[in-house]
């Protein structure tokens, strides 16, 4: 039965003898007009934005004339079209990389009785809140060609001087820091699917004479195979959207991608108009492949319905297998999280950073330098903690303003505005960025280089972040709470203070924490709208890594890393380990 | 006049009309039940008279107050009502004092008047020692207690319940339906109490309305109900029952096999020139070993089909002789019969009721 609250009371043409009096006790709650600021808020955020992207890309610059001038320029060039192909490449690569790390780890860890299954989950923890281009400048201290940790090893090993094992600037190179990022997406897809298929799934496979290995390629993994494939589509889509580490290993081995591309758009003279033009395949791929997400998460409902009743049992493995899916994990664990972060480490507190780890060698000028001496990096401390702890607080206001009135169905067509508030999630963050700069940049805004200009672009990208977790959490709150509150003579705003709010408090925080850590490394929207003042972290280390210093530009590195750790730490002590791991 | 009034009251949801004109009247300090499958209209009905769905014609009215009508809707907080929810809708963070005092500290009752009602109410749904437990930490039974203190201590002008003990389990659901009762006796509050399970209605309510897609089609006390049955659907929603055909010849019904007198059959009068049904409980019906020796019984040799034991009676499947008809009678635990067997059925015709 339906239980919809609907609080509306239509208008009163012809008083019916006997309510003339009721009719002064209409009610009309002051939730038309929240929801007008709301619609107001996101066509500025979101809508408007997105049109200008659209716009800008058929328009002349300067005359405003229609034409297709602009897509001509966009791929008129191989160089330009070569970028798009270069990105396609790397997204797939990665993202099969990705699942031959993340695969077997999600599985040992669901459905084994592998020892460390907690320090598997540790590591994909890890793995994922360090800052992608983090990893990066890490990786280069490791496999820099020549002078790169591993390659020196190498070097030693067989005896060659200046022998190369890996070398981080190349095609491979690129594609495998970039998954070593991005693998925790695969893990966390993989592994919540098959926590949800039942042991009798596989029991059922057992009885008819199937062994362990026969049950879990054709009955355990088939299960959960689109789920997979949804992972690596959302990597593919990460991958070609990723700015950070294309940038820092890319452009010094010559390998152009579309977002790098777009960067050098954006080098005097900007051309914003071409940018507008080249980013449209990047929002078409985006789209496409979403909606493809959906379709294969949908198709697959009989996984989660294999999940009711019945209990899970680990499959116990043979010592051998216990021993080498542990060592992968291990492998997998130096990759992506020991080795980067110590050599990051390392070179933040060396006086050179080849030197090595001898005490001589230790210093802490590289912080004391930035912090006190630079000219930048304080502010961008500065800054960046206030761009991200507003645009947090922002984006949490209007994404709980908007799930309570879609959940509530306070409003006809609130879900246009639960549309508008995902919408970003299909549009990278790069592209969202040229949409921003288009519309806000110059007048009659011109709110180019001000600190405005990045809040409200962090606010957009994270909006659907906050969108979920307002919404996930009002879906918490049975309406009947609510209503509890009312027919005991408490209106809708007292109900909102005394149990919604209460309620909604560990929600709350957790969102904005995620959105307030993700927004401390946003780098491909500030990249775009940066002014000299409002430079943050992500935006001066990579300033820092053209200039090639790597002692400071690893010590920056080390501040943001502890920001970050400091900020999830919280978040975890409050709200549970798992706040920013879970699949949305 | 009565307490609440609803007249004529109809609700739609797009094309669907959930509650399709209903009229129903409770006096004050009475207990009714709305009673029906899922689907029927009843929680719609509630939740109209609480205020949380206006009504799309018709209207609600408290004290001679329209409160609902289709130009205007009183909002719930406006009410004096109070409800109690499928989902019990206890305040998680708050604790069961605080809980059952939130309603009292809205109407800006004097700190020591809070205290003392609440702890009073508390006593009284036996939640005295629980009173600074958080909601988590309570039982599924302890929980309902809590929103039933909780609803009682306002004294509201109506008390109302969805389904309440739907989420209990069956041993638990037996004894809350007593205390219900137990606590309308103590405070006579008028109530109206929602719910699918028929047992629950009529241990707890003075009347039942019995609603069926959208429509009441009984309202009545629970014996009435039970043994005067009006429509087809209420009899066989009300305990089990046999629906035979009959025609009326002369002053004889005539059914397939055999035939009774008119005048023996509860509400007769109802009967007009169309076809008949009548409605024949299992438990009105005695097998018997042997042909009955007086000779107004109504009586006839039948076989018996199937046999099932439910510990408190037998229940069997019998077919009279020469009929198409499949009976069920349920018979005491110590009366044994083998499928097969062949006995003699003596109805009871003052059990007999007439339905169309």
């Amino acid at each position: 039965m339906s239980t919809t609250t609907i609080a509306r009371v239509p208008a009163a043409p012809a008083a019916t003898p006997g309510i003339g009096a009721l009719r002064r006790l209409r009610y009309l709650e002051p939730v038309m007009l929240i929801w007008l600021l709301l619609i107001g808020v996101l066509v500025f955020l979101v809508a408007w934005p997105i049109v200008e992207l659209l716009i800008t890309s058929f328009q002349a610059p300067r005359t405003g004339a229609w034409t297709l001038n602009n897509y001509l320029a966009a791929y008129g060039r191989t160089r330009y079209v070569d970028a798009l192909i270069n990105s396609l490449a790397l997204g797939a690569l990665s993202a099969l990389i990705c699942a031959v790390l993340a695969v077997p780890m999600a599985w040992a860890c669901s459905r084994t009785d592998m020892p460390g299954r907690g320090f598997a989950w540790f590591t994909v923890l890890a793995a994922f809140i360090i800052p992608p281009y983090l990893g990066a400048v890490g990786w280069i201290l490791l496999a820099g060609p020549n002078s790169g940790w591993i390659n020196q090893a190498w070097s030693l090993l067989i005896g060659t001087p200046d022998s190369t094992l890996f070398n981080v600037y190349s095609f491979t190179g690129l594609a495998t820091v970039i998954a070593l990022h991005s693998y925790p997406f695969i893990f966390i897809f993989t592994k919540s699917a098959l926590d949800l298929v039942n042991s009798e799934m596989e029991d059922a496979a057992n009885i008819l004479g199937a062994g362990t290995w026969t049950t879990t390629w054709k009955v355990t993994l088939p299960l959960v195979w689109p789920t997979i494939l949804a992972g690596i589509i959302l990597v593919f889509l990460e991958t070609i959207a990723l700015f950070g580490t294309p940038a820092i290993i890319g452009i010094p081995a010559r390998i152009n991608v579309v977002t790098t591309q777009l960067w050098q758009f954006f080098e005097a003279p900007v051309r914003a108009e071409v940018a507008a033009a080249f980013a449209m395949p990047l929002l078409l791929i985006t789209l496409a492949l979403i909606g493809l997400q959906k379709l294969l998460l949908a198709r697959k409902s009989y996984v989660s319905q294999t999940g009711k009743g019945g209990e899970r049992r680990p499959i116990k493995l043979g010592p051998f297998w216990r021993w080498a899916l542990l060592g992968w994990c291990v492998f997998v664990c130096l990759l992506s999280v020991v080795a980067p972060m110590v050599a990051l480490v390392q070179a933040s507190f060396a006086k050179a950073w080849g030197r090595g780890f001898s005490i001589d060698n230790l210093t802490i000028e590289n912080y004391a330098f930035l912090l006190f001496r630079h000219d930048a990096a304080w502010g961008a401390v500065v800054n960046t903690f206030a761009f991200s702890a507003i645009s947090a607080t922002l984006a949490m206001v209007l994404a709980l303003a908007i799930a309570y009135i879609v959940k509530r169905k306070l409003m006809p067509f609130g879900t246009a505005l639960a549309f508008l508030c995902m919408a970003p999630f299909v549009i990278p963050g790069i592209v969202m960025a040229i949409g921003f700069y288009a519309a806000y940049a110059g007048p009659p805004l011109t709110l180019y280089g001000t600190a405005a200009l990045m809040v409200f672009a962090f606010t957009t990208r994270f909006l659907p972040i906050a969108y979920a977790n307002g919404a996930s959490g009002m879906q918490m709150i049975h309406p009947e709470m609510e209503e509890a509150v009312r027919i005991l003579g408490g209106g809708r705003l007292t109900a909102i203070r005394s149990v919604v709010a209460p309620l909604l408090k560990k929600a709350l925080l957790g969102g904005w924490l995620l959105v307030f850590i993700l927004a401390t490394r946003e780098l491909s929207a500030a990249i775009f709208l940066v002014g000299p003042e409002t430079r943050t972290i992500s935006v001066l280390l990579y300033d820092l890594s053209e200039e090639g210093n790597l002692e400071s530009l690893s010590a920056l590195g080390g501040i943001l890393l502890v920001i970050t750790l400091l900020f999830v730490g919280i978040g975890m002590k409050l709200i549970g380990r798992d706040f920013m791991l879970r699949r949305e | 006049m009565g307490k609440l009034v609803l007249s004529n009251l109809r609700r739609r949801f797009g094309s669907v009309a959930a509650v399709d004109g209903i009229d129903l009247t409770l006096q004050e300090g009475e207990f009714v039940s709305l009673l029906g499958p899922s689907g029927c209209g009843k929680t719609t009905t509630l939740r109209m008279i609480a205020g949380f769905i206006p009504p799309t014609d018709g209207s609600i009215s408290m004290d001679g107050e329209v409160l609902s009508s289709p130009q205007a809707v009183l909002p719930p907080e406006r009410r004096r009502m109070s409800m109690i929810f499928q989902s019990y809708a206890i305040w998680p963070n708050m604790t069961v004092t605080q809980n059952v005092s939130f309603g009292l500290k809205l109407r800006k009752l004097p700190d020591a008047e809070v205290r003392r009602r609440t702890g009073e109410i508390l006593e009284v749904v036996q939640m005295g020692h629980l009173a600074g437990r958080y909601p988590g930490e309570l039982s599924g039974g302890q929980q309902q207690r809590v929103a039933l203190a909780r609803a009682i201590v306002v004294q509201p002008s109506i008390l109302l319940l969805d389904e309440p003990l739907s989420n209990l389990d069956a041993n638990l659901r037996e004894e809350m339906r007593f205390e219900i009762r137990r606590l309308h006796d103590e405070f006579r509050i008028t109530t109206v109490y929602v719910t699918h399970d028929q047992a629950e209605a009529m241990v707890t309510s003075d009347r039942i309305a019995v609603m069926n897609a959208g429509k009441i089609e009984q309202v009545d006390d629970p014996f009435s109900l039970y043994n005067r049955p009006r429509t087809r659907f209420v009899a066989g929603f009300i305990g089990r029952t046999n629906f035979l055909e009959a025609r009326l010849a002369g002053d004889r019904l005539t059914l397939d096999g055999f035939t009774i007198p008119v005048g023996m059959v509860q509400r007769s009068a109802a009967l007009n020139g169309g076809p008949i049904l009548l409605s024949v409980r299992p438990q009105s019906i005695a097998l018997l070993r042997s042909r009955p020796q007086d000779e107004d019984a109504v009586a006839l040799p039948a076989q018996v089909l199937e046999c099932a034991y439910l510990g408190e009676y037998w229940d069997y499947v019998v077919v009279p002789q020469g009929s198409g008809l499949k009976l069920r009678v349920t018979a005491a635990p110590t009366q044994r019969h083998q499928p097969g067997e062949a006995v003699w059925l003596r109805f009871d015709p003052s059990q007999i009721v007439a339905i169309s």
